[in-house]
């Protein structure tokens, strides 16, 4: 399935023909099988499916976090599906934002020294990355949980301490692997709020998840089924008045 | 809406319509925009019929409905009574669209996948009107509440869906 007209005009993530296949004969596993996606700027694109279909192996070829057996990805107009490892890890740290259900934040660091990690890599001066990464974590409510290791925080504040840090880099596209995946329903409306701010602002977003909730905030909401494409629907656009028969409301 | 909220929205103190529409929208927060205005009017109407509410008009004002103040009947307030004791039973029409799946399924008609998909894109378009409609509202407030319930409700429609949808691709591959 392909987008055309204005999101593939104005696409700063594209993929054509993406396949990432394992194994061989009987065994071949193909956990993406020929994905086909533009991602307009500032637009949020969640992708749903049954576990194994494919939707995490996507996200990770899309991020350069891994390579595809076949096909192509570009970013911003710069195809990363063959670029050298130093390039690719380069745009890993300017140009892309990764959350992951388990956080992966650096046990040893504060909350505020995961968030100026990215930005210290790739050689930005410690004061501003500092200052940076002290406004970021405002932005996600832990301005007074900025000294506190991992450790001493709840799941739901883990996980805004890695939102801040997929930002740090202001990068062009946020990718999100379930991040509510290991969260509370409290904490869930807590990431829900931060990805329609995050939305607002213009943000890029590429969302994998089995949520409802999470999947609700896109735009574009994609279901995939054994490594393809099967539906898509534009969320945006609403349904106006229809939730007062859903309370019993009508007439 | 039932009249029995209308009724049991009086109970606190006689009041005028507009005071009872009012404190029907703030309960009801965006939910309640889509309500007819008209319909507390005709409900006070119908319960004043059946002898559960009196009204009685303001003094020295023009004769409109909106000057008119409303109270409950002794059997007004027993009806209020009866209703708070009720257990209210949701009416999700589950039934319906299961049938719609095997029939679709059995004649060959449609793919009940598909028909699933269809149905799923709407609710997901309703579950992001809900809840954009509930991170709107303030912490603690009623509308918020009922909002809540709808994405919980809406939540749990998809769930059951995610459910038909695997249990129809393995009767697929089975067959």
């Amino acid at each position: 399935m392909s987008d055309t007209g204005d999101t593939a005009d104005t696409a700063v993530l594209r993929a054509r023909g993406l396949r990432k296949h394992y194994g061989q004969g009987e065994g071949l596993v193909r956990a993406v099988d020929g994905v086909d996606l533009d991602v307009a700027r500032g637009e949020t694109v969640a992708v749903m499916g049954p576990s194994g279909c494919g939707k995490s192996t996507l996200l990770q070829l899309l991020g350069g976090l891994d390579r595809p057996t076949d096909g192509e990805v570009s970013l911003d107009g710069r195809r990363i599906d063959q670029m050298g490892e130093k390039a690719l890890a380069r745009m890993r740290r300017t140009a892309v934002g990764f959350v992951f259900q388990a956080f992966h934040l650096m046990e040893e660091l504060s909350a505020v020294e995961n968030v100026e990690l990215p930005a210290l890599l790739d050689g930005r001066p410690p004061r501003a990355a500092r200052r940076r990464s002290l406004k970021l974590l405002e932005g996600v409510g832990l301005a007074d949980r900025a000294g506190f290791l991992p450790s001493a925080l709840s799941g739901g504040q883990r996980q805004r301490v890695a939102i801040a840090r997929a930002l740090s880099s202001e990068p062009l596209v946020v990718f999100a692997d379930e991040p509510t995946g290991n969260l509370d329903s409290a904490a869930t409306v807590d990431v829900l709020r931060l990805f329609e701010t995050l939305h607002r602002g213009g943000q890029t977003l590429v969302v994998v998840t089995h949520d409802e909730r999470i999947a609700a905030t896109a735009d574009r909401l994609i279901s995939m089924r054994d490594g393809s494409f099967v539906d898509e629907t534009r969320l945006s656009g609403g349904t106006g008045g229809d939730l007062g028969a859903l309370v019993g409301l009508e007439g | 809406m039932r009249q029995e909220v209308v009724l049991a929205m009086l109970a606190k103190e006689p009041s005028y319509g507009y005071e009872l529409r009012a404190r029907l929208r703030e309960a009801l927060g965006p939910l309640g925009e889509a309500m007819n205005p008209g319909q507390v009017y005709v409900t006070l109407t119908r319960l004043e019929k059946a002898g559960l509410v009196t009204s009685r008009r303001a003094e020295g004002l023009a004769d409109r409905p909106d000057r008119t103040v409303y109270g409950l009947t002794p059997a007004g307030q027993e009806r209020v009574a009866e209703w708070l004791a009720e257990v209210s039973w949701p009416k999700p029409d589950l039934a319906e669209f299961h049938l719609k799946l095997v029939a679709a399924a059995t004649a060959g008609l449609a793919d009940p996948i598909s028909i699933v998909d269809a149905q799923r894109r709407e609710l997901l378009r309703r579950l992001r009107d809900a809840q954009r409609a509930a991170l709107a509202e303030p912490d603690g407030s009623d509308a918020g509440l009922l909002l809540e319930g709808v994405v919980l409700r809406l939540q749990a429609d998809l769930r059951w869906l995610e459910t038909c949808e695997r249990s129809w691709i393995d009767r697929r591959s089975r067959s």
